[in-house]
């Protein structure tokens, strides 16, 4: 960290004129009277992730042979961040696309960025990678004025290189000195015009896609680490069962077997061939006898479980405005099951011991985190263990994937030097990923006599929603050994973002409003961050809600709307959707059919969405089809459209299935939505018939992250339109063909 | 020991007979694309095709192989000459995590080749046993309709300019 200040740097930075740097070694600066850090006040910090990583090499490389690197600490999570972060990266650089690299979070060669969570990728890394490129370059530029004895304002940057107006030539390899970039940023940064954007703003095809879909090596699933054994773990049958008993002998004659772990009541079997460790995992299955205790609240009755369990309440928002009168009172209540991440493929992780290092590589959305908590169950200092994120089967939430990396690591640790390869099965990650937690929200509005709302009042119940790694106890494999780590307790996640409580203070105007969140600690069910967190459900909330008062009020809902939100930006995004829908007041649906409409800026700071859809119910059977969705989204500065099109249009989708067919099952003891059959999600037959997505640009303004934004805006407005399809207004998730049949024929 | 063609050549196979193609091509023949999703035959990211089949190989034991000829997506194409069903999903951008792609792929290829005129019914009848999380449902039926123009346009081609599709 503390490099030597190199004396001509000091020369380059004072002639770059417009960069100013602070460096990490003060001391060499504190007598420089002519250096900003002297200035009497604290700087402001630099943007993005540069504010705890400061230093421009923690994100840029650039080799003597002109190659340039770009290091991020987030995860390319099929979002396609790797490719927008390439892009920003060649834009600022001046770089072509296609001779960047850039490395994905490692903790031992990227930024410590936390977890690639909460639509935070852009604004942090996306807006750091920004900023460091653009110091780089003018750095760069800066060494070039001096070099060529010109001032820096005549020299421009083109394809890797510092060009003169004489036409002479300076290769960023040429330019870059040793320690250049090992230098703080600034707080701010000359950004380039977007008017003249070549590469940022364009649809550049994602640089992960080939491999996909020609067999190529792109998930840990797929690494194949010489003299690699497999493992599979056997899993309690329930939460909190002991293993009794488990006679190993006949699983370790078995063809194949090299070793059975027991450590307490992790289990677990390894061997020489894939299929053959899973027939010995049966057979140790069979042989495992368990004490199960049934723990698990109703299922069928989850308003009355999460309202009977202690609660911390406080008051999230109020506002009152004593003149404003309601006439006429409507409250409902709206409750959402627990919901399963239910990746495609199931979590696997790959660990090997070698040299005193234990090197996990993980589908983790955060690998600090989860190198933190594999550390303090192996009783190893942090610095021992490294974790290389590499891609897994999606969903955008915590499934199973900092378990498999804490069941490799435990594994590979009674095996020094053989990488160990971790593959759960089909029902061990329906039965033990962490649930997207049940929730319950309770409203109740007044309309003034010009049909306005005239107060609001909004009360929700929930679980914190992450239990990420935090620490040992987060995971499986450490609750589960003979001398095991305790749960951490939950925390709610503080606002403005918010967990349970993310989106529960209204993004419109209300003279009187009061909103109140009960943090429940206790999770009878395993529980963490599924995407958009509790704004899936306020959102859901919300919205309908605004629908209901839209009736009693006799109004358009879009007007509605509008009617009670001065953002402009999302009037603006409300606006475009209800016009590429094609939205008119007074419309009226084809029989059978029906229009609804949502919308919400995500966290009330992150991307805005609306979305207007056209929903088809078959009135003998009650089920729903999403027939079209149109969707308006405003992420501040677009990357990469076609990206952002495709994160909407899969919220869209997504939301859809957790909308219309899914809730995580249980009885007393034992989970029971066990695989698709337990727990069907979407299928072809149900897909929308078109979604549009449409873009409002905000060039020049930050990047808002949009990867959650749509998952609320998409339930609400599917319930709408099957409240306007069917008169009908259903309040508890899922909107199933069975709910939606009882309520016709009631 | 059994013989079993993939991809148009012979391996010599040592596992026990009931042992899934899909642990075969993983495990034995180092083949990453087809994955395992449930191993119960229920979200088609195993697929794979036999004799012109789409058959799901995380069900479909090594002792029913013989004989056959089994292709996967790597004996489709590859990045630098992708066949059109590969090129259509690059195109279309038909993927987010992709996990679930290669199957899909693979039932899309094997329905196009015997039905290239198939329908948008056709096509999500046919993609029914597939499941994606990540909802890039849209795309990937895109994919598939763009892929039935790309198969149309090569077969009207010498044999030769096939490649520089």
């Amino acid at each position: 960290m503390n490099a030597p200040v190199n004396p001509d740097r000091r020369q380059v930075l004072a002639g770059g004129g417009a960069l100013i740097v602070s460096f990490s070694l003060t001391g060499a600066f504190a007598q420089d009277q002519a250096a900003p850090a002297a200035a009497p006040s604290p700087l402001p910090s630099p943007p993005g992730s540069l504010k705890t990583s400061p230093y421009l090499d923690s994100w840029i490389r650039i080799d003597a042979d002109g190659a340039v690197t770009v290091f991020t600490g987030k995860d390319e999570l099929g979002q396609g961040f790797k490719t927008a972060f390439q892009q920003i990266a060649a834009e600022e650089l001046d770089v072509p696309f296609a001779s960047l690299k850039v490395v994905t979070a490692d903790t031992k060669l990227t930024a410590n960025e936390g977890y690639t969570s909460g639509s935070h990728s852009m604004q942090d890394s996306g807006t750091a990678i920004q900023n460091a490129a653009a110091q780089t370059r003018a750095l760069l530029v800066a060494e070039a004025a001096k070099r060529l004895d010109l001032p820096a304002e005549g020299l421009k940057t083109e394809n890797g290189a510092v060009i003169a107006p004489d036409g002479r030539r300076l290769s960023y390899g040429e330019l870059v000195v040793s320690d250049m970039l090992h230098v703080q940023a600034q707080a701010k940064s000359t950004l380039k015009d977007p008017a003249t954007f070549k590469v940022m703003g364009q649809p550049v095809p994602r640089v992960d896609i080939p491999a996909k879909v020609t067999g190529g090596a792109a998930y840990v699933q797929d690494m194949r680490l010489p003299g690699m054994v497999h493992a599979r773990i056997v899993r309690p049958p329930s939460y909190g069962a002991e293993l009794m008993d488990c006679d190993t002998s006949a699983v370790e004659k078995m063809p194949g077997v090299v070793k059975v772990v027991r450590d307490g009541n992790f289990l677990a079997v390894v061997g020489n061939k894939e299929f053959g460790t899973v027939q010995a995992m049966m057979a140790l299955s069979a042989a495992a006898k368990w004490k199960e205790h049934a723990s698990l609240p109703k299922q069928d009755d989850l308003a009355s479980v999460l309202t009977s369990l202690p609660a911390q309440t406080s008051t999230i928002f109020e506002h009152s405005d004593p003149a404003a009168r309601g006439e006429k009172t409507i409250e409902a209540t709206y409750t959402r099951p627990y919901q399963a991440h239910g990746s495609i493929g199931p979590s696997c992780a790959v660990a090997q011991l070698a040299d005193g290092t234990m090197t996990v590589w993980t589908h983790t959305q955060g690998v600090y985190p989860d190198r933190q908590g594999i550390a303090e169950m192996l009783r190893m200092p942090p610095a021992n263990v490294r974790c290389i994120h590499v891609e897994g089967s999606g969903c955008y939430g915590h499934n199973g994937a900092d378990d498999a990396a804490a069941d490799a690591a435990l594994i590979a640790r009674a095996m020094p030097g053989t990488p160990v390869r971790v593959q759960w099965m089909r029902e061990q990650e329906h039965v033990w990923e962490p649930f997207g937690p049940a929730m319950m929200t309770k409203l109740k509005a007044s309309l003034d006599g010009d049909g306005k709302i005239a107060d609001w009042n909004f009360e929700v119940w929930s679980n914190t929603h992450s239990m990420r790694p935090g620490g040992a106890g987060c995971m499986l494999a450490a609750q589960h050994m003979a001398q095991p780590f305790a749960v951490p307790a939950a925390r709610p996640l503080p606002l403005p973002e918010g967990g349970g409580d993310r989106n529960a203070i209204p993004i419109y105007t209300f003279p009187s409003a009061h909103v109140v969140h009960h943090f429940i600690p206790d999770m009878p069910l395993r529980i963490s961050a599924m995407r958009s967190l509790g704004a899936y459900h306020n959102v859901f909330s919300i919205e309908s809600f605004m629908d209901e008062l839209a009736a009693l009020a006799g109004a358009d809902p879009v007007e509605f709307r509008l009617k009670h939100l001065d953002d402009p930006r999302g009037r603006d995004v409300i606006a475009k959707a209800a016009q590429g829908f094609g939205w008119r007041k007074d419309q009226k649906a084809p029989r059978d059919r029906g229009y609804g409409f949502a919308f919400a800026r995500y966290k009330n700071l992150a991307a805005y969405c609306a979305i207007a859809s056209e929903v088809e119910v078959n009135r003998e059977t009650g089920r729903p089809r999403l027939v079209r969705a149109v969707a308006a989204v405003d992420s501040g500065q677009v990357v990469n459209p076609d990206g952002l099109v495709n994160q909407i249009e899969g919220a869209i989708v997504q939301s859809m299935s957790w909308t219309l067919y899914e809730s995580v099952t249980f009885d007393d003891t034992r989970i029971t939505s066990i695989d698709w059959q337990t727990y069907p999600i979407l299928r072809f037959d149900a897909v929308p018939d078109r979604i549009d997505v449409h873009i409002i640009d905000r060039p020049g303004k930050p990047f808002l992250g949009s990867g959650e934004t749509g998952q609320g805006p998409a339930a609400a407005s599917i319930a709408n339109a099957i409240a306007n399809a069917t008169g009908k207004r259903l309040r508890h998730l899922p909107l199933t063909r069975k709910r939606i049949k009882d309520a016709i024929d009631a | 020991m059994m013989t079993l063609k993939v991809n148009g050549h012979d391996h010599q196979i040592d596992a026990e007979p009931e042992t899934p193609l899909l642990y075969v091509l993983r495990d034995d023949l180092k083949l990453n694309a087809a994955k395992f999703g449930c191993g119960l035959g229920q979200c088609g990211a195993c697929t794979v095709i036999v004799d012109g089949k789409a058959v799901l190989s995380c069900v479909t034991p090594l002792v029913l192989l013989e004989g056959k000829q089994v292709t996967t997506l790597e004996g489709l194409g590859t990045v630098s000459e992708p066949a059109p069903i590969q090129r259509a999903f690059m195109e279309e951008q038909a993927a987010q995590c992709g996990y679930c792609i290669a199957g899909m792929m693979m039932r899309a290829q094997a329905l196009l080749q015997r039905n290239p005129k198939a329908s948008d019914e056709q096509i999500r009848g046919e993609l029914a046993p597939h499941l994606c999380r990540c909802g890039t449902h849209m795309r990937i039926l895109r994919a598939v309709r763009r892929a039935a123009r790309l198969m149309d346009t090569a077969k009207l081609l010498p044999a030769e300019q096939r490649s520089a599709l």
